[in-house]
Formats: C-alpha cells, structure tokens, sequence
C-alpha cells in the first residue's frame, strides 16, 4: 500500500490544527454575526429572546465544526453509508410518528429536542453520493447502468421529503444531488434529456401538489391578487426592500420589520430586514461575503486531490449556493416563498447546526486535502 | 497509469464543470443583485410611499362644538365633560374581576356588563371599550383613586352637549343627534363614530359653522393596527359661539308664563327684526336627544296632545280671526272702498245670499267706525269692509304685512300658512270665489292661516310704520350685550305702500283695544305711563258653529272640549308712544283672546320693556314712526 504512506495521508493533530482554513472561520463568523446584529434589531434592540440564543447555537456549532474538520476523511467517508441509512430510517420514522408543523409532518421529538431528519439528509446524501462516485472511474460514470444505484440512493429520500410533504426541501436535496452528479462527471446530455423529461412532466406532478403549495406557486405569479391574504408576505417583504432604498432606514429604524408588517422577519425573512435597514448597500456587502464563502468552497474543492473529497465539497458548496440564492430570491420576490432559510444567518438551531456540520466537512476536505484515497475504499 | 489517467479525466472534469458551475452561480448572484437594484433603487420611491401608508394612520381629531349664547351671553347649548370609564381587555388580567370591582365602586348592571364583554370578545384586545357614561365628578374620583386595585380600567374626559335650559330652548337650539346616512356628506368628520350634527333649530341651520374643523393625528401604528406614537397632531379649528337675538331672561318670563296651557309666543325688535323670545309651549328635553332618546321617552312626546316636538311658533297655522281685522280695515282704505268716516250698523248679525253672518256679540254693536269696530273687533263691520274690498285687495295686504309667505327665520321647519285669493281657489280647489266668502275672509277665518311670528311680524310692520321689518334669531354683529347698531326700521327695511294716515286709524284702534273702556281686552291694559301697549284680540273657530246649536244654544267655550274650543289669540306692540316690540300670543284652544291670550301678552310685553334697558344702549332709538295715536280718539 504505497500512497497510505505518501505525503499527507497521516496528520499530527497540531499540523490538522494549523491547517485548518481559519480565513474561512472568519468568514463564517462575520456572516453569523450579522445574523446577530439583525436578531437584536429584530427584538427590538434585545438580545432576547433571539439573538443571546442563536448566539450559544452558533458557539456550540463551531465546536462541532472545528471537531468534523479535524477527523480524519476517511473516518467520515466510511460513515458515509451508515449516516444515510439512519437518515432514511429517521425520515421513515417521521412518516409514522413524526410532529405536526407548518401542516407537514417534518419533526422528531426525541426528549429534549427535535430532530429534522430532512436536514441530516441534506448532508447525509451529497456524503454518500460522494462516496459511491469515487468509486467509479471516469468510463464508468458514462454508463447509465451505474447510475441506478446513485438515482435510487437520491430518490428514495426525496420521495420521503415529498410526502411530508416539504417541496422546498425535496427540491433543494435534488438540486444538490444534481450537483454532485454533474461534477462527478455524468455526461451532460443525460441532464439535458432529463430537464426537458421533467418539463414535460410538469403539468403532471401540479396535481400532485398540496393546496397550500399551489396556492404559493399561484401567489408567487400574481402577489397583488390578494393583498391580505397568501400574497402578504411577498408584497410586504417587496415594500421593505423597496422602501429601504439606496442607504436604508438605519439600523433598528425599519418600519416595516419593527411594526411586524413583515412576517418571519427573525427566520425565512432575515434578509429583508437587514435590506429595509441597511438598504441595497447593507444586501450587496452580505452578498459579496456569501460569494466569498462559495469561491472558497470551490477553491478548496479544486485543491482537493482525491475525488471523494472534490465531490463532498462541490456538493456542500452548491447546496451553500442553493440556500442563499433561494432565500433571498424568495424575499425579493423572484421565487415562490417555499421556506428556506439564509444561511448562518436565519434564526434557527436545525438549519444552523446543518451549516455548520457542511462547512466543518469542507474545512475537513481543506485539511485533508492532500490524503490520498483509493477507489476500492468506496466499496463496502 | 491507466489509473492516472483516468483519475486526471475525472479531475479535469471536475474542474471544469465546477468553472461552468461556479460562474453559473455568479451569474445568478448578478441576478439577484439586479433585483434588488431594480426593488431598491428604481422602484424605491413607489415602496417608500407603501411602507409609510403602512405605518402610517390618519385619526380624526372632532373639534369642539361652538357653544350657542343669548344675546348677553348665557349659554344655551354648551359642552359638558363627559366623565367615562373604559376598560382595556389586554391590560386587565381578568376583565369579570375587574367589572365586579368596578360596580363595587359605581352601578354597574349585569346588562352593561354583558355588554361590554360582548364588546370585548367583538374588538381587540387593546381596544378600549366604555363601560360607563356621564359619571358624577364623585364617582369619577373615587375610581381614579382606587385605580391601582382596577388593572386595566382607563378614565377617560370627553365632551358632550348639554342644554342648560332643557325645554325652554328646545324648538330655538334645537339638538344634536347622530348623523343619518343621508347626512354624510364631503366632511370626514361626519363618519367619526358617535359624532353629533345639530338635528333642528340652531344648531341645524347654523351647523356648519358650530361645527368647526376637524383636526388630525398621524400615529404609527403596527400591523395589528395598534398605536405606536403620534408622529404630528393639528388640533383643528373649534366651531365658532353663536349669539343669538334672544334675551333668555325674557324667553324664560315668557315660557313660564304659559304655565300648562298649550301655545306659542314671539317677541320681536319692530326696527331691527330680533326676536326676543320664541316660545312654543310645552317644548321637550334636547338633552334627551343627545344622550340617545328612550322608547318610553319617545313615546311620551309623540303620544302628548299637546304636540311638545312641534315648534308652534313657526309650524303652527292657525287661522288669525280677529287679529286679522287691522289688515282688513287697512285694505279697504287703501282700495278706497271705506274712509274712516265709513259707518256701518251692527244688528248682530248680518244676511247675505242665503246665508247669516254673525257678530260674536248677539245683541249687535250699533254704529261702528273703522276705529271702534277695531276697538270692540265687530264683526259686522269687517264683514262690510271685506264684502266691498274682496279677497284678492286682502290678500295683498296681507302680503305686504308678512303674511301667508315665509318669513325666512332661520330656524328649521318654518310653514307658511295660506293666504287665499279667487285664483288661488280656482287653482286648488277648481272652484270659483263665492262672494260670501269674502265676508269669512273679513274676521280671518275661512282658508286663513297664519303662524304666531307671522302675526308678530304683521304687529310689527304696523308699529313701526310700514316698514317691511323680517324677523331673525341670530345676532348680525356676533357681539355680545348692548347692539350697537340703533337704526330705526324706516332705515333698514322698504317701506311698504300704505298711507301713514290710514295706519294712525289702524293704530288708534288697537290703542283703544287696550285702553278704551269699551276696548275688547281693556282688561288688560298696561298702566305704567311709558309701557302703554295698543293690540288686538282674536279668537278663531276651529269648529264650523252649527245651525242647530244657534237655534238651541250656542255652547260656551269652558263647556266643549279641550280640541273643540277656540284659539286664543293676542297680537301687541308697545309702548304706543315710541312703539319698539311687537308680540304675538297664541293659547291653543284657549277659548277667548281676551281672557286668555291677552294677559299673557301684556305679561310679557311689561316684563319685555322692564328688561329693555339692559337690552340696549341708553340713547333712544332715532326718530319714533308712529304719532302718538290716543289723542285722536274715537268710536
């Protein structure tokens, strides 16, 4: 086994410590400090009830973050599998005695806190598709008979989602599962052939929606039909944005956030407020760091030298992207509002602590960048 | 190698792909920062304009209503506090605790409690909900004082009408009410929830200007509609006093005067056209109006025959009898078809076509002059003036003096009456004028009818010698006490055509009226040397006198009923030396001017001149337009 022993495989814990990208750490911070900054505008000026909590949550995830970066690679790609397998035994779980929320069933209640088995699936499938896909080699990966086992291993859990039924969350495990097959080298007329299938299925799968999930799609294409109703938190969401102008009110000036015209405004609607009180100013510069954030993920994927590693952080980078384009695409209106939150920043322990076992991965793959695996390791 | 190779393929693959893909994802963070560019800078303005219509609420401030004042001042409709307590469901931990520690404090009945859970459960939780009105300054302090054991209970001071003088006023003032959905008009105001509008009198014609402008408030409020802060405030314009030309010293003289009996009075400025006094007794409570009137209440006033919520004063017609006689005299000297030489024999009664006419007096008057058939109001005689005059000569006179037209009071209601004439017969009724009629037409009974302030208009163009004097009620100068304004009526209003000297003959006999041992209400005359008042008395039919009770017994009128017997009717001005007011009397179905009305009337007209110095400035008003008739003398 020459290459186990070759540059990189093995890593002194003090040499991991150093390696660990703690640029990125930064970032990371400065993004979840804005959140902080904006909970405590949102509470009026108190740390309380939102800002003093997310506070602990993102202190305890970054111990999480820090603890995944430093195990070692191969450690998490041999879970890979096993991580999946809890996740779909969870979501079937959820099927049976899953919590009522929001008119889906999408919780766990397991004693002291809920588990949302979709958001362990989020990371848990972009692990083990990484993982399947380094075990191909590249002629491999052009034959379709290989993909069944992939297909399978993605739509078993988007099925569950959908049952929930969590469209957001069904698209959003797709979409990054998409990902992952597009960087692994599926050839590119196979997503051609199914983007166009899909189209064509379009009309179909419409009435398979629930009707409050229609209603939003409807509400998304018209928002000032109804005004009061389904539409309110489009339009209000637009009059914040809009009315925070150039410059914005202030900081803990909005009108719109402060007098609760603008629903959600802790969690799916953070974005908004800190756009109604910084203005386009404040959104630009928040933007400017999510896309440092992703350039970083991409570097660092392109550093990576073995595939497991480029896929699990390609795969973790997308679904970055796919969270803050969807949610501030949501708030401006672009996109039906499907309740997705912006990363790091949204008020919410699930989605935070989902980040930040993602962005652990991708430091991890930073760390380990140079570690060798072989192809045989994919195999159970 | 081969390994390597391929592995290589992967990695160029990837690399590529997460190029293409990474520039994909920077292409749509370009889009979205182009939304926002489009949201927050072009569109900006429009949303800046939604988010403060949002925020912001316009509240209507009611500003507070003039106060109405008689002419030296005493409020006749003013603003009261309005004590309240209210109770704010979100602030009081339990609202049936609250109310139960409340009605230990002030009555609180299951009713009203009832109700304002009802209120509650209807509104929102910060919405305050009255509990209580128009609490005593005691029971408003005692709560105040044990306020910290009433969580959730507001005191509250708001402003509510209030008719110091209750019914003396009621047909002048008038009353506030809340505005009916035909009322609503360009002012915002008027959909204020419980804002009043005047309903009649006063405060209805001059509505607009009691009312005053509404102020406004700008509050920020949140979504739920709650009240953040108050961003500006215009506190508006109060409505304006308004002063009117009554004394109610006198008003209340004459009022009280009346006692039970059912009837109206006006007092008048012969120069100037002011009224002194208008009473229409009995009148009603306004305050019972703007409180919100009772069924019982409502139907008391409804249900009274003495009809308290007409205003008889303008919206009673009643024919004028025999206080229409001047009128008829002054029509046939001015036709020429009498002089004051005229002599005419009263038998008692007098045939014409096949019909009898009679004098009230059965056994006839003898010979009567113009003046003395004035004087002792013969019949026979005015049935001969009017038979030569005719109806249409009447009528005109009757025009000139203010009758059978409105005479644009501004109050609410007024009638005309009806002065007939042939084209007006042929006209209403497609019949012609028979000649008998003009003799009914004589002692101002038939289709005559006149209102007591016509009549007291006609007294007045007599007693300031013809000039077309209008009557109003409120002040032309909006000042308070002595009217500075002194000239007399021959410059302020035309002067009617009639020849001076035919009015001396008309005054003369009214003089006599009063002051003639012979004179039909020389009962009551006024002694005092400087207040001497000349009038007339009237008593008009209300019920044709049937054939068969003259060949009987015609029935006085103590023994018919209440609905059956005669109007009492006094017309006056006075002093005759200078004359200044004039004045008319009606008591309903009071049977005999002279017994009823006419004691009134001297009444009032004493206690008129009594408070006349206070009324006006020391000087004397100008040059005097009626001689002093009582020298002349006669019948």
């Amino acid at each position: 086994m020459p290459h186990w022993s070759s540059r990189g495989n093995d890593l002194s814990f003090g040499r991991k410590l150093r390696d660990v990208n703690w640029g990125l750490v930064l970032l990371i911070t400065l993004i979840a400090s804005t959140g902080f900054a904006t909970l405590y505008s949102a509470a009026g000026g108190s740390l309380d009830p939102w800002a003093d909590r997310q506070m602990v949550r993102f202190a305890i995830g970054m111990v999480v973050m820090v603890a995944i970066a430093l195990t070692d690679i191969r450690v998490w790609m041999r879970l890979s599998y096993l991580v999946y397998a809890i996740g779909v035994v969870l979501l079937v779980a959820v099927e049976l005695f899953g919590r009522v929320g929001m008119g889906a069933q999408r919780w766990l209640d397991v004693g002291i806190f809920h588990i949302q088995p979709s958001e362990i699936m989020k990371i848990a499938l972009i692990l083990t598709l990484a993982r399947y896909f380094h075990g191909l080699s590249y002629d491999e990966v052009g034959r379709i008979r290989w993909l069944f086992i992939p297909l399978a291993i993605v739509l078993v859990p988007v099925g569950l989602v959908i049952k929930q039924p969590d469209l957001g969350t069904a698209m959003l495990l797709l979409a990054s599962s998409g990902a992952v097959f597009f960087f692994a080298g599926v050839r590119a007329w196979k997503f051609i052939a199914v983007i166009v299938a899909g189209g064509a299925a379009l009309p179909v799968a419409w009435n398979f929606l629930h009707d409050y999930q229609k209603k939003r799609v409807l509400t998304f294409m018209n928002p000032e039909e109804d005004p009061l109703g389904s539409g309110y938190h489009i339009l209000q969401s637009k009059i914040a944005l809009g009315s925070g102008g150039f410059a914005g009110k202030g900081y803990m000036q909005g009108t719109q956030s402060h007098l609760s015209f603008l629903p959600e405004k802790q969690t799916d609607f953070i974005f908004t407020m800190l756009a109604e009180e910084h203005g386009l100013i404040g959104a630009l510069v928040l933007i400017a760091l999510y896309i440092l954030l992703i350039a970083y993920g991409y570097a660092i994927a392109l550093r990576a030298r073995s595939q497991y590693a480029r896929l699990l952080a390609g795969g973790i980078t997308t679904m970055l992207f796919l969270y803050v384009f969807i949610n501030i695409a949501m708030v401006s209106g672009l996109v039906p509002v499907v309740g997705v939150p912006l990363p790091l920043v949204s008020y919410g322990g699930t989605a935070m602590m989902t980040l930040l076992v993602g962005l652990g991965l991708l430091i991890n793959v930073y760390v380990h960048r140079d570690v060798e695996i072989p192809r045989h390791m994919s195999g159970l | 190698m081969a390994i390597n190779r391929r592995d290589n393929d992967l990695q160029r693959v990837f690399t590529r792909r997460a190029l293409l893909l990474g520039t994909a994802q920077l292409g749509l963070f370009g889009a979205l920062a182009a939304r926002l560019y489009y949201l927050q800078v072009m569109e900006s303005d429009r949303y800046a304009l939604l988010a403060e219509e949002n925020r912001i609420s316009m509240r209507l401030l009611p500003p507070r209503r003039g106060r109405v004042l008689d002419r030296f001042g005493h409020e006749l409709a003013s603003n009261r506090r309005n004590y309240r307590v209210l109770i704010v469901a979100e602030q009081s931990r339990n609202v049936d605790a609250t109310l139960e520690a409340l009605s230990r404090l002030i009555q609180v009945d299951d009713s009203q409690k009832a109700r304002v859970k009802r209120e509650i459960e209807r509104r929102r939780k910060f919405v305050p909900v009255v509990v209580a009105e128009n609490l005593s300054w005691d029971d408003f302090a005692k709560i105040n004082l044990h306020s910290p054991d009433l969580p959730g209970v507001q005191l509250d001071v708001g402003e509510t009408r209030d008719y110091p003088y209750g019914a003396m006023f009621s047909h002048v003032v008038g009353y506030v009410g809340a505005v009916a959905e035909n009322e609503l008009g360009d002012d915002p105001l008027l959909e204020l929830p419980g804002f009043r509008i005047g309903k009649s009198g006063v405060e209805k014609v001059y509505d607009e200007r009691l009312r005053g402008r509404a102020g406004h408030s700008q509050i920020e409020v949140n979504a739920y509609g709650r009240a953040i802060r108050e961003l500006r405030r215009n506190n508006g314009q109060p409505g304006d006093d308004l002063v009117l030309t009554i004394d109610a010293d006198l008003q209340r003289f004459a009022m009280e005067r009346f006692g039970e009996e059912s009837g109206a009075a006006a007092v008048l400025d012969i120069h100037t056209g002011e009224i002194l006094a208008l009473v229409s007794n009995p009148g009603y409570d306004p305050n019972w109006f703007n409180v919100g009137i009772t069924q019982a209440q409502w139907r008391q006033l409804n249900g009274d025959k003495y009809k308290p919520l007409i205003n008889k004063a303008i919206q009673g017609q009643y024919p004028p009898g025999s206080t229409f006689k001047m009128l008829v005299g002054l029509a046939a000297l001015e036709a020429g078809t009498m002089t004051p030489d005229t002599r005419v024999f009263c038998p008692g009664h007098v045939e014409f076509g096949n019909n009898t006419f009679h004098c009230w007096k059965r056994g006839g008057h003898g010979t009567m002059s113009l003046v003395s058939a004035i004087e002792e109001s013969c019949d026979v005689y005015f049935y001969e003036a009017a038979r030569r005059t005719g109806v249409d000569k009447i009528a005109e006179m009757a025009k000139r003096l203010g009758l059978g037209e409105l005479t644009g009071v501004d109050l609410t209601g007024e009638r005309k009456g009806l002065i007939p004439t042939r084209a007006w017969k042929q006209a209403v009724l497609g019949q012609p004028w028979a000649q008998g009629e003009n003799l009914v037409i004589g002692i101002g009974q038939g289709y005559v009818t006149t209102t007591p302030l016509q009549l007291a208009v006609m007294a007045a163009r007599l007693g300031n010698g013809g000039y077309a004097v209008t009557p109003r009620i409120v002040r032309a100068d909006d000042g308070i006490g002595p009217v500075a304004d002194q000239r007399p009526a021959s410059q302020r209003w035309p002067k009617l055509d009639i020849k001076r000297e035919h009015l001396d003959y008309v005054i003369d006999g009214m003089y006599g009226v009063t002051n003639r041992p012979r004179g039909s209400a020389a009962g009551s005359r006024i002694s005092l040397a400087q207040f001497v008042m000349a009038g007339k008395t009237g008593s008009s039919q209300v019920r044709r006198i049937s054939r068969l009770e003259r060949e009987t017994r015609v029935r006085k009128n103590e023994e018919k009923p209440w609905e059956e017997r005669d109007h009492a009717l006094f017309v006056a001005f006075a002093p005759i030396q200078a004359p200044r007011y004039a004045c008319a009397v009606i008591v309903e179905h009071g049977g005999s001017g002279a017994k009823m009305a006419a004691p009134i009337a001297r009444d009032i007209m004493i206690e008129t001149q009594k408070l006349d110095p206070s009324r006006r400035a020391r000087t004397p008003p100008g040059p005097t337009t009626a001689s002093a008739a009582p020298a002349k003398g006669g019948g």
